[in-house]
């Protein structure tokens, strides 16, 4: 059963859309193929983890954009959140 | 794909035929409400504003009304005024008329000899008014004569999943047919700014989205609140939303891939068949979607995650949720379940039946919001009265 999501084929991350358990089987649906991994750890429901590692100082990427930076180097299939991301507020005046 | 609707005089093309009786200050709200319960086929509304406003505030409040009644879902405008107010009878026609030229007549209280004659008096216009709009046909037109309104509120973390995705399909889909789509709610940019801005048409649009954010920015620090401290929230974290970026992106999500075409001021009038543009509006539901019913949106797509009954005088909103659970404790308020985009459902299907839908609204179909008689609504503010 499918257990996750993926918002944008270019996230780093998936949302759980069960509650997922330490060594559960995630499963979720990117660009009509079925993908799995290894639940590192207990996921809230809705809460995001790694579908790939992420090294520290690597951009976490949801909805095909940056949300964050992480903080630490995160394995696929660990809890992404406030203990290993930061926001990184974009500079305000960059016309790029 | 097109809709029947009905041709304005102004050549915008409305979803609604309704004839609307404006207060024009909170002084005419009561008398407004009472023409209204006698005149089948006219609406009106609760203005709680119209006297006593700082310029700013008063521009909103004048915005709203002139937009309300210029919205060609109205065929014509009954205005009401008490006489004193600041929101002169003058001012407010000359407002109106600036955006349309249907038609509109004029009541006010005080030189009508009170209550019972002026209610008298507009009871009569209106009927005359009612009466002309009934002998109007449908025709058919292309969807790309549709400004579209999107709005959120009540999120929960499937907003950002499933219904705000699902709209921003919608988004893309209106633009790609020629129409409109107005991104709103200025507060949930705070964070992503920077990214919606990437995706201006040109240089202009870019410096206005982050000019809009700083000004909602400087305006709520006036009174010591800072957006982008305590936030995202303690509730919004446990529900799974780890930075502010990630919080607006979920909101912005609703404006779909397109390029952001252009910048309107709070209830300014919106260009039909423009593209994806952004109008500088509170977070709060009512006021956004009033203005963007001011700015011309004939159909409203607002999506919830808690389950909210928004409706509005003017135009029909379309409520969507991506909560399954919502959706079956409160259908009798939510017209679309986007929670199948979760569990695997295909985001073009999902889309396509969604344009459906608006084209069927559009063409006639009760909203759940308006089987209710919904039409509860606010103005933005940023001062308190004088």
């Amino acid at each position: 059963m499918r257990n996750a999501m993926i918002i944008d084929g270019k996230d780093n991350v998936i949302v759980a859309i069960e509650p997922i358990a330490k060594g559960d089987m995630v499963t979720y649906l990117c660009g009509g193929q079925e993908k799995t991994l290894t639940a590192l750890e207990d996921i809230t429901i809705y809460h995001k983890l790694a579908a790939c590692d992420i090294a520290a100082g690597e951009p976490v990427v949801k909805y095909g954009e940056h949300i964050g930076i992480a903080v630490s180097d995160i394995k696929a299939g660990a809890h992404v959140h406030v203990h290993n991301v930061e926001g990184h507020r974009e500079n305000l005046d960059d016309k790029a | 794909m097109t809709f029947y609707g009905y041709r304005r005089p102004d050549g915008r093309v409305g979803v609604r035929n309704k004839v609307l009786i404006l207060p024009a200050s909170v002084c005419a709200s009561d008398t407004t409400r009472i023409i209204s319960q006698q005149v089948v086929g006219s609406v009106t509304f609760n203005n709680q504003l119209g006297c006593s406003q700082v310029a700013s505030d008063q521009q909103y409040t004048m915005d709203v009304m002139a937009g309300y009644a210029a919205n060609p879902n109205i065929y014509g405008t009954v205005v009401v005024s008490l006489g004193c107010e600041n929101c002169q009878m003058d001012l407010v026609v000359k407002a109106i008329q600036e955006r349309t030229n249907k038609p509109i007549r004029q009541v006010i209280i005080q030189e009508a000899g009170g209550t019972l004659k002026a209610v008298d008096m507009a009871v009569r216009y209106a009927k005359e008014m009612v009466e002309e709009a009934s002998l109007l046909q449908k025709e058919e037109f292309p969807i790309s004569e549709l400004i579209i309104g999107t709005e959120c509120g009540g999120s929960d973390p499937t907003s950002g999943l499933a219904a705000n995705v699902l709209i921003g399909q919608l988004s893309d889909l209106i633009v790609e047919a020629g129409g409109t789509s107005i991104l709103s709610e200025t507060t949930e940019f705070i964070g992503a700014e920077h990214i919606l801005a990437r995706r201006a048409a040109t240089p202009e649009v870019h410096d206005r989205i982050f000019e809009i954010v700083h000004r909602y920015e400087k305006s709520l620090q006036l009174v010591g609140e800072e957006v982008r401290e305590g936030n995202p929230s303690p509730g919004n974290k446990a529900g799974g939303i780890t930075t502010l970026e990630e919080k607006s992106l979920g909101c912005i999500h609703k404006g779909g891939h397109t390029p952001v075409m252009e910048v309107y001021d709070y209830a300014k009038q919106v260009e039909p068949k423009k593209g994806l543009v952004i109008m500088d509006t509170p977070g709060n539901d009512p006021s956004s979607v009033a203005a963007m019913v001011a700015g011309g949106a004939q159909v409203v797509v607002f999506s919830t995650g808690r389950g909210t009954p928004t409706g509005n005088p003017i135009a029909p909103v379309i409520k969507i949720t991506g909560n399954r659970i919502t959706f079956a404790n409160m259908e009798d308020n939510i017209d679309v379940d986007a929670s199948p985009l979760i569990y695997g459902g295909d985001l073009g299907e999902m889309g396509d039946a969604l344009l459906k839908l608006v084209a069927e609204v559009a063409s006639g179909k009760q909203t759940k919001a308006e089987s209710l008689g919904f039409t509860e609504m606010a103005i933005a503010r940023v001062c308190n009265f004088v």
